[in-house]
């Protein structure tokens, strides 16, 4: 029997809509596990790479240190990196804060916005969260080809459920990921 | 490290798995290896309420769903209802509230569907400590290829609602700030009612396995992060159990009303947010009760403790069942959280075929605008729990104020009690800790279903993830970095 592929998940700075989408897949899932199996994923509970993989699937961007550092070892042990998704193409809502008008300094805006005290919040030392138990936050969010080479970028916000089964059974075939244009849709 | 410091080692679990979205908990330790203290970090953070500034109203409900791929169906009807009380909506036609509705359950029905097939599933049918390598719904799927196939349709069925209600499955656009922007054709009617008496089964068999679960497993049930708080819903004028909209409840541990019916156009009157240094998730407490004593838990649990009763009679007949447990005081043992969600899917099954039969449906009557104010807030029962959407808008039809409080946040409280409760009775005292007994907190963790992508909000995203620390704050164990090498494989 030929060996199953491999395939590694991940949701970066997403909304995790690009899995669901994955799961919209229904009952290909089914044939799927036919053809392949999961490592690395938020829906296993493997939390670090058991193997090297032949697919890595990839949503959203970076927007802090640890995403970059997930985004780098999916390149190291996958063989194909799929970015699927506005976010990890272009950055998806998670980039509008780059994007904060008249703004020197638009990561520390949003960090006030959301934690200084008022009368809604009750924040006594006015202290922004900062333990070492979270990842530092960059300066920007980027998108995962600003991070590393991406093998195919399969756009949609997300993209649906069928597209997505229509790129993985290519892959699995050893096909290049079919782009037709009816598939080709930015939301 | 730091030699000022009492001694304490920190466990890490990273990332957290089979949750939604991204966040991990760490573990902190005496000397004698006993849990001093366990956290839920949620270690993403996007900054929404910022750069939401400047956009229009009307882009509201169709941006913020991105913020969750899970329930976006629930921020965007939030969001709509938002802005409905800005442009003067206070009665929508019959045809856009109840395509609303149709959207809604069709979401809590999938939401709920995946979370405990999907998610849960695979820690109470192989048990919590099974090999991690089993842990999955694609194990699921083959040992138990019938009940995961019923999963998978289910949740399939929910996402085809949602498909004809707001265009797409995932982020669509049916909701606009007064009504709504389609009806439902005959045609799409059919399609739907095709299907629904074989869900209607589905939905009792899948409470059937929630309950059986927790009955003949009462004693762990019991035990395992069981523990008082009070509960926050929002609930029907006549008590009933109601997803779409209603007067907020809050009871304390004994079930007795903190305050009822309350507008929740003044919510900030009864709750605030608390801000803590190691997560980028709030910590809301009730105002009255002050930020030590005020927190409450929300979801299904909590809103089949606050209603009176259900007002479809499947639904309603499980209901009763379920006070019965607890002799109709507060039921508050978080592994209950799985069999009220299953409830509660019969309770939208039910709710979906009430409406398809509905002929407002495919009224044409789809919008309403009224007098215009520049403050609006929407509450809604997400998936989750109380989900809540306060906006400020001004006369360009520019946001210049967002807040949102997600399920998730009025949760955070909750899972970090449940998570210390558990870490305390499985991990305390053991000098080597297996990933057996990690899974456990990630069991409490996934028992209130967290939606980590909505926790971000406010500028990040979560993968679950425990550490272990040493007395001196050294790293021990990352469930994430480390589990190759401190955790033998299984
Ligand atoms: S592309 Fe859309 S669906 Fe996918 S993670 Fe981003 S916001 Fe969510």
């Amino acid at each position: 029997m030929k060996r199953k592929k491999r395939i590694a998940t991940v949701s970066l700075a997403g909304c995790f809509g690009c899995h669901m989408s994955l799961l919209d897949m229904d009952e290909h899932i089914l044939e799927l596990m036919e053809l392949a199996e999961f490592d690395r994923s938020p829906l296993t509970d493997f939390k670090t790479f058991s193997r090297r993989c032949d697919i890595g699937v990839i949503e959203g961007g970076c927007c802090n240190e640890e995403n970059v550092h997930t985004l780098q070892e999916f390149r190291k042990h996958c063989d194909v990196l799929v970015a699927v998704g506005q976010c990890a193409i272009m950055g998806g809502l998670p980039v509008m804060r780059n994007a904060i008008m008249h703004s020197e300094d638009p990561l520390r805006e949003c960090l006030e916005e959301a934690y200084s005290s008022s009368a809604k919040v009750y924040n006594p030392n006015n202290q922004i969260p900062n333990d070492a138990a979270l990842p530092l936050l960059l300066d920007k969010v980027y998108t995962c080809a600003e991070v590393v080479k991406i093998d195919y970028q399969i756009p949609g916000c997300p993209p649906t459920g069928e597209v997505l089964w229509a790129t993985l059974a290519a892959l699995i075939k050893g096909e290049p990921a079919p782009q037709e244009y009816h598939m080709i849709k930015y939301d | 490290m730091n030699i000022d410091k009492p001694k304490t080692r920190i466990v890490e679990i990273e990332p957290v798995t089979r949750v939604e979205g991204h966040g991990k908990v760490t573990i902190h330790l005496d000397d004698d290896n006993n849990v001093a203290e366990a956290r839920l970090h949620i270690v993403e953070f996007r900054g929404f309420e910022r750069f939401i500034r400047g956009r229009l109203l009307w882009e509201a409900p169709v941006i913020v769903q991105r913020l969750c791929g899970i329930c976006p169906v629930s921020h965007h009807i939030a969001a709509a209802k938002a802005m409905d009380v800005i442009v003067g909506a206070d009665v929508l036609p019959p045809t856009a509230e109840k395509m609303r509705r149709l959207m809604h359950y069709g979401q809590v029905m999938q939401s709920n569907v995946l979370h405990f097939f999907h998610l849960s599933s695979p820690d109470l049918l192989f048990g919590f400590d099974a090999p991690r390598g089993k842990r999955n719904i694609f194990n699921v799927i083959k040992e138990f290829p019938d009940l995961a196939k019923q999963g998978v349709l289910m949740r399939k069925y929910g996402q085809e609602v949602i498909l004809h209600t707001a265009g797409k499955k995932i982020h669509g656009t049916g909701a606009i700030p007064g009504g709504i922007n389609k009806n439902l054709s005959l045609q799409e009617r059919d399609l739907l009612l095709q299907d629904i008496e074989q869900m209607k089964v589905w939905a009792k068999g899948a409470v059937d396995v929630a309950k059986r679960y927790t009955l003949e497993h009462l004693s762990q049930v019991e035990q395992f992060a069981n523990f008082n708080s009070s509960h926050l819903s929002l609930v029907r004028e006549d008590g009933a159990l109601d997803l779409y909209h209603g007067g907020l409840r809050a009871t304390d541990a004994a079930g007795n009303i903190i305050f009822d019916h309350v507008n929740y156009q003044d919510f900030n009157d009864y709750i605030m947010e608390e801000v803590r240094p190691w997560s980028y998730m709030k910590f809301p407490f009730i105002k009255s009760r002050g930020a030590l004593d005020g927190w409450y838990r929300v979801g299904p649990l909590s809103r089949l403790n606050n209603v009176a009763f259900i007002d479809t009679p499947m639904a309603n007949a499980e209901h009763k069942e379920f006070r019965a447990l607890t002799h109709n005081k507060p039921n508050h043992m978080s592994l209950a959280y799985h069999w009220a969600r299953m409830i509660e899917v019969l309770h939208c099954v039910e709710k979906i075929h009430e409406l398809l039969l509905d002929p407002d449906l495919q009224g044409a009557d789809l919008r309403v605008t009224g007098e215009r104010r520049e403050e609006g807030v929407g509450v809604i029962e997400a998936p989750r729990g109380s989900l809540f959407h306060h906006y400020k808008v001004d006369k360009n039809d520019q946001i210049t104020y967002c807040n949102l409080i997600v399920s998730t946040t009025h949760n955070n409280n909750g899972m970090n009690r449940a998570v210390t409760d558990v870490a305390k009775k499985y991990l305390s005292g053991k000098k080597r800790i297996t990933e057996g007994m990690l899974n456990h907190v990630e069991v409490a963790v996934r028992a209130y279903d967290p939606c980590l992508s909505c926790a971000t909000h406010a500028l990040g995203q979560m993968p679950l993830t425990v550490e272990l620390f040493d007395a001196d704050g050294t790293l021990v164990h990352s469930n994430s970095q480390h589990m190759g090498q401190g955790i033998p494989p299984d």
